[in-house]
């Protein structure tokens, strides 16, 4: 047994790590939230160019790619790449491009009480995953109507009215693996979402001077820091552990590993993200400081391939 | 990153698999909690039967009379006796896990010869004498006076929460032997034999009501100069190397339980019934147990992830202190559901009306102390905040 990162992993991660921090540094965010969250097709292409959408065609394993999201999640890095890169992992044929950056893939999860898709205006091809198929249809002609103000300004969102039609292009065992295989990567980067939001307060704190003397000295705010990375290192294991096992490389229950993972992982991000504004006080509650926006995402991708609670729900099923 | 053993791991659990299932059935069932000459016969005995088969100081090295084990190898060692119902390591303790691997890196080879094979054999029984009533999470600040005189070191002071006290031959011992230096450098670390002239030991009860803790006063006790491990005034150094042994296999045992509380507590909630239904059928109920379950199946992976740091670094970093929080906490929320569960019935302490209350009433308990000992969840958290987010200190 070795449950940590190899040389092979470690320069993988790091790397990508790199790349976020150069062509999507938080600052750039900005400008696509001015231009209300469209997605700037260069950067989609320069993410795949870095193999993004194409790591299993190029041999990487399930737990590399959940290292690679976790950077992408870190960097809050704003598209429908999940579904981008399961498209290009498991509907190569049918959806050409996706691996390349040509194509965009979303996907919009048939679901109570709304059914919602993201980044619709961007979209060359939206799935729809409604049980155990997933239909694609065209993201021009399917009848939506646009959310006006979206709470997370990089997620642009319109509500489907009709789910019907579109020609079946996966269904069975291939959804049953996309839906595992979309949870770990989403809650991979739930886990960089966390830390990130972590690194925001912790530099806030030791900054912020109140009473003379930074916040960060005062146990109160410590333990508040502590506490969100406690979450995000459970998180963290729960997350790689669903992913090692996925890949084959552990005896646990598959889907018992991926609840505990999305579970887990969307709780310490909607937590950290709380408590990264609280960290920040009033100006946490502001829109320039980028606290808010790790909360923002959190929610947005609590909802993907069933929030937390619906997860739990999934194992009390298995006990 | 891989989550399966690998041939060499399987064939030392297939291995000490065989070997349990031959020894078990010849241990005695376990003594009652408060006959401790039965219970200090039992815990040794079983040490003695580990010594015999080549599993004693599974984790120390092998020049001292250790296994060698790996980390890994340390897990499927504790996995495997839990999972038998193999005796604990009991008041072995603090000789196997503290005392012991503390010798091996910093006593002098006269002491080392004396003391390891002792305490591998089962023949000794070690206890710690570092905590005092005005030296709890500020271990540092501890008071227990020793005074050199002559040969000797002369011992005035009181100690706390010394478990198994009264029936241990030997004491890791922390004194304050320079009152007039910072108080981190003037801590001396002894070995106190338990039958020294001068001393009064008396049981502490807990609320769980076991008595295995317990006060010792000190009156001018005389312990030779010989008994010191490493150098005067270096005892602080001297303690700190043992944290340092930690491979994140810690709670591994506690785990399990853990683990197998919460399957009991889902069976549980399948036949007891409120408002005409089963427990189990009450949404709000059976989600707390599915998410408590899920998080001990992601605190499990925790443990493996840092075990496979300690393999690879030799040290447990930052998930170690993680760890400890998230069950601290964790283990109250599994406490308290068990109290929601049983309701009226969780007013005994034994089973009643063929309910297992015992188990689940004592684990409740248990729970409250899982986040004060070694080092209170609070400490821990300015451990995490300043060791590892760098975020300033208060001081």
């Amino acid at each position: 047994m070795d449950f940590w990162r190899t040389q092979d992993q470690e320069a993988l991660q790091d790397g990508i790590r790199s790349f976020c921090q150069g062509r999507f540094p938080i600052e750039s965010l900005q400008p696509i939230e001015a231009a209300g969250g469209r997605l700037d097709r260069a950067a989609w292409r320069d993410l795949a160019g870095v193999g993004v959408f194409s790591l299993r065609h190029d041999g990487f394993s399930i737990t590399d790619s959940a290292l690679v999201f976790e950077e992408l999640g870190r960097a809050l890095i704003p598209g429908p790449l999940t579904a981008t890169y399961l498209a290009a992992t498991h509907l190569h044929t049918v959806l050409a491009g996706a691996d390349s950056g040509e194509r965009i893939v979303g996907l919009a999860q048939v679901a109570e009480p709304v059914t919602m898709a993201e980044h619709l205006l961007d979209l060359d091809s939206l799935l729809i995953l409604q049980g155990d198929s997933i239909a694609v249809v065209d993201p021009n002609s399917v009848p939506t109507q646009i959310v006006e103000r979206p709470l997370d300004p990089l997620t642009p969102v319109h509500v489907i009215l009709s789910t019907t039609g579109g020609e079946i292009v996966a269904t069975g065992d291939i959804v049953r693996q996309w839906r595992r295989e979309g949870a770990v990567l989403t809650a991979a980067m739930q886990v960089g979402a966390s830390f990130a939001a972590i690194d925001l307060a912790v530099e806030y704190a030791k900054g912020r001077e109140q009473f003379g003397r930074p916040i960060g000295t005062f146990q109160a705010v410590k333990h508040m820091a502590a506490d969100m990375l406690v979450k995000a290192e459970v998180a963290r294991a729960a997350t790689y552990a669903a992913a090692v096992n996925l890949d084959g490389n552990g005896d646990d229950d598959l889907d018992r590993a991926v609840s505990v993972a999305k579970m887990l992982a969307g709780d310490a991000a909607l937590f950290c993200g709380k408590i990264g504004i609280q960290i920040h006080g009033g100006m946490g509650f502001t829109w320039e400081v980028n606290a808010q926006r790790y909360w923002k995402r959190a929610v947005v991708l609590d909802t993907h391939y069933g929030n937390s609670e619906m997860h739990a729900d999934a194992l009390a099923g298995s006990m | 990153m891989d989550l399966r053993y690998t041939e060499q791991e399987q064939t030392f659990r297939a291995e000490l698999r065989a070997w349990l299932a031959d020894v078990l059935p010849s241990v005695a069932p376990e003594p009652h909690r408060d006959d401790w000459k039965n219970r200090r016969a039992w815990d040794t005995g079983w040490q003695r039967m580990l010594f015999d088969a080549g599993y004693a100081g599974i984790n120390w090295p092998k020049e001292y009379g250790g296994r060698g084990a790996t980390p890994t190898e340390h897990l499927i060692f504790l996995e495997e006796t839990e999972r038998m119902r193999a005796p604990y390591v009991g008041m072995n303790f603090v000789g196997l896990l503290h005392a012991g691997p503390t010798l091996v890196a910093e006593a002098s080879t006269e002491q080392k010869a004396h003391h390891l094979p002792s305490i591998l054999k089962g023949d000794h029984v070690w206890c710690q004498g570092f905590s005092e009533p005005n030296a709890g999470s500020d271990l540092a600040s501890l008071q227990c006076r020793a005074i050199r005189d002559g040969d000797d070191y002369v011992i005035t002071g009181q100690k706390i929460w010394t478990s198994f006290a009264h029936i241990a031959d030997y004491c890791e011992m922390l004194v304050r032997t320079d009152t007039e230096v910072p108080k981190h450098r003037g801590i001396t670390w002894l070995i106190l034999p338990m039958d020294a002239k001068g001393m009064d030991i008396r049981p502490l009860r807990t609320m769980e009501g076991s008595t295995e803790f317990c006060e010792v006063f000190f009156d001018e006790v005389r312990v030779p100069v010989a008994n010191r491990v490493g150098d005067e005034n270096d005892g602080w150094r001297v303690a700190m190397v043992t944290l340092s042994f930690e491979r994140g296999t810690a709670f591994v045992s506690e785990m399990l339980q853990s683990m197998e509380l919460v399957r009991d507590l889902a069976d549980l909630a399948k036949k007891v019934t409120r408002n005409g239904a089963t427990a189990w059928e009450d949404t709000g109920l059976r989600r707390d147990i599915a998410h408590l379950s899920g998080e001990l199946d992601a605190l499990w992976s925790l443990t493996k992830r840092n075990i496979s740091e300690a393999q690879r670094t030799g040290f447990v970093g930052v998930g170690g202190n993680v760890f400890k929080l998230a069950y601290s906490e964790l283990r109250q929320r599994l406490g308290e559901l068990s109290l929601r569960l049983l309701d009226r019935a969780s007013l005994s302490l034994d089973d009643v009306h063929e309910l297992p209350t015992g188990k689940h009433i004592h684990g409740r308990i248990h729970a409250l102390s899982i986040g004060i000992a070694a080092g209170t969840s609070q400490v821990q958290r300015n451990i995490v905040a300043e060791r590892t987010l760098g975020m300033p200190k208060d001081r």
